[in-house]
């Protein structure tokens, strides 16, 4: 059974004084999530990610279009019980601590009382927040704010979990541990949809990804599947101050600077230039990848739009 | 369901008292005693009158701008400050979250007028040294209030889900305002004409009757309250309160969060 199914959801804002001019967010989306897979929604900010996600949650009503969660009708409250949602920059009641907050966020969902103790630590835990027992939350930083998010958002155990930006706000340290935290939900059998503008976190993670821009589906698909036909770049730097013909021979932009040349290529000839420059006995400093495949395939996506409404304009 | 609305309740109610709202009581309590102290060297006549009328009319100042201050809050600070957010992705419906809020607050009026009540009849005491039978009709006089309050908080409600803050706080005390007046507003369309007659009719049965939930001054001149009156208002302020409420409900089952 697909957990999500989007069917042609789209929305229009109004904006202005009076309500007058129509914005449109959302252009008719349709797109089908599994259930068990780790589904990354990508696009940059402004393209309709946090609307769909707000529509999904009902939050905000479409303009037209249906949906369904978990096989049902997506309003019914029924099924909220089996789905949490960490919103973007989310922000709670600043006048409780956060065992109060998410005893109560348990109350509302369901959780039995003798559950609910318990598990508000096990989710406090596997946050990372200790030591904030009698902390009011308007004494959370941001990042921590983010971690009792993301706790709320899995604390009755759902079997769908919606996150908007779940990295956002946080620490390298903590992207990592939410990476991982994301990873463990796959495992626990449970449904990860998420948003992000940072395509390494949904590079590392995600069984498939759409891509989004302008409120347009521009992709969807495994990973591998839709960079098969493009290529990233990775540099290459090595000791030296002249160039072999063998690696111009292979396409490389080279540059000399100082002692070092450094040499950007296609990711696909990592290989190939590693081999010639074994053969032209130089020393090799680094390789580092300058843009994964991902990314260039959203490059693409995106300057591939523009260049069309250039046309048209 | 039930239980829902019950959580949502208590913790609007923690809210208020986080928030410090019962610290008016505090004003309230100095107030009252230095009134009292005061009639009490003037007058031995009146001063019962004064604790009584003074008290009272307290009580339902201090309530009243303690529900609309809250009320207006209630629904627009959190779409506002978007705590909502993971209030309503789970299985709570928006008419539980109005009626909770609802509850919250007329729950944090009654336990403030409780305790501004025992501060009314205690500056009693102190000025008339014992209490006589017609001092039980105080008690009527503080329902009377409470019902007032219940009108008010779902008016502050329904003006909270669909206006600004600021708006809302107008809208509720014109009305608190006009609906003090209120019977003075059907005596003026009874005796009026034509447009203005419909006009002032219409004002006069919209705005909420305040005018007949005021009992403060022939209860502190001891003059009986009938039963009659006592039912009328309590089926007026139930009628009003449902009305309004189910006014917020609608309006904020269709609304776009923020
Ligand atoms: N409440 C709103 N009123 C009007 N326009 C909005 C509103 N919310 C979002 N938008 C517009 O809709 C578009 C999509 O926004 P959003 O869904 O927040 O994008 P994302 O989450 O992908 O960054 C943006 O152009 C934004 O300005
Ligand atoms: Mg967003």
């Amino acid at each position: 059974m697909a957990a999500i199914e989007i069917l042609d959801l789209e929305k229009t804002y109004l904006v202005g004084f009076w309500c007058k001019r129509p914005k449109r967010a959302l252009q008719p989306l349709r797109l089908t999530i599994e259930e068990g897979e780790i589904f990354g929604f990508l696009g940059p900010n402004g393209a309709g990610k946090t609307t769909t996600l707000k529509i999904l949650m009902g939050l905000v009503f479409p303009t037209a279009g249906t949906a369904r969660i978990l096989g049902r009708e997506w309003t019914d409250p029924e099924v909220k019980a089996q789905i949490g949602f960490l919103p973007e920059q989310p922000y709670f009641y600043d006048y409780l601590t956060a065992h109060e907050l998410l005893d109560y966020f348990g109350q509302l969902s369901g959780v039995p009382a003798r559950e609910r103790k318990r598990r508000v630590e096990e989710v406090l835990s596997l946050v990372g927040l200790t030591d904030i027992k009698g902390l009011q939350l308007r004494r959370f930083s941001k990042g921590m704010l983010q971690r009792i998010g993301i706790a709320q958002a899995i604390l009755h155990n759902p079997r769908l979990v919606f996150l908007d930006e779940p990295m956002s706000g946080l620490d390298p340290l903590g992207r990592r541990e939410v990476r991982d935290l994301i990873a463990q939900l796959k495992q626990d059998g449970k449904t990860v949809f998420f948003s992000t503008h940072i395509l390494s976190d949904a590079e590392a993670l995600c069984d498939r990804v759409a891509i989004i821009h302008k409120g347009e589906l521009r992709g969807v698909g495994a990973v591998d599947d839709l960079t098969s036909s493009v290529v990233g770049k990775i540099e290459v730097i090595w000791q030296g101050t002249q160039i072999p013909a063998s690696i111009k021979a292979l396409g490389a932009e080279c540059h000399v600077s100082g002692d070092n040349v450094r040499a950007v290529i296609s990711d696909n000839q990592q290989d190939a230039i590693i081999d010639a420059l074994r053969r032209e006995r130089v020393r090799l400093i680094s390789i580092t990848p300058l843009r994964t495949s991902l990314e260039t395939y959203f490059v693409e996506k995106l300057q591939h739009s523009q260049t069309t409404a250039g046309k048209r304009a | 369901m039930t239980s829902r609305i019950a959580y949502i309740a208590s913790n609007t109610f923690r809210e208020a008292v986080r928030d410090r709202v019962l610290y008016n009581l505090i004003a309230f309590a100095l107030l009252l005693s230095g009134a009292a102290i005061f009639v009490g060297q003037i007058s031995i006549d009146i001063e019962r009158l004064v604790v009584v009328n003074l008290g009272l009319a307290a009580v339902s100042l201090f309530g009243t701008v303690i529900a609309i201050f809250i009320g207006i809050g209630l629904v627009s600070k959190e779409i506002e400050k978007r705590t909502l957010y993971t209030v309503l992705s789970r299985p709570v419906r928006r008419w539980e979250f109005i009626i909770g809020k609802f509850f919250g607050l007329a729950g944090t009026l009654v336990v403030n007028t409780f305790f501004m009540a025992i501060g009314v009849f205690a500056a009693l005491l102190y000025v008339a040294h014992k209490f006589s039978r017609p001092d039980a009709l105080i008690l009527i006089a503080l329902y009377f209030i409470i019902l007032e309050f219940l009108m008010i908080c779902a008016l502050a409600l329904l003006f909270s889900s669909f206006s600004t803050p600021l708006l809302s706080a107008v809208f509720a005390f014109s009305l608190f305002v006009i609906g003090s007046f209120a019977d003075d507003l059907r005596a003026f369309a009874e005796l009026s004409h034509g447009f203005t007659h419909w006009v002032a009719a219409a004002a006069a049965y919209l705005v909420p009757n305040f005018s007949a939930l005021n009992v403060i001054s022939a209860v502190a001149h001891q003059q009986p309250v009938g039963a009659q009156l006592v039912l009328s208002n309590t089926l007026y302020a139930l009628l009003y309160t449902t009305v309004a409420l189910s006014g917020a409900v609608l309006i904020f089952e269709r609304r776009n969060l923020k």
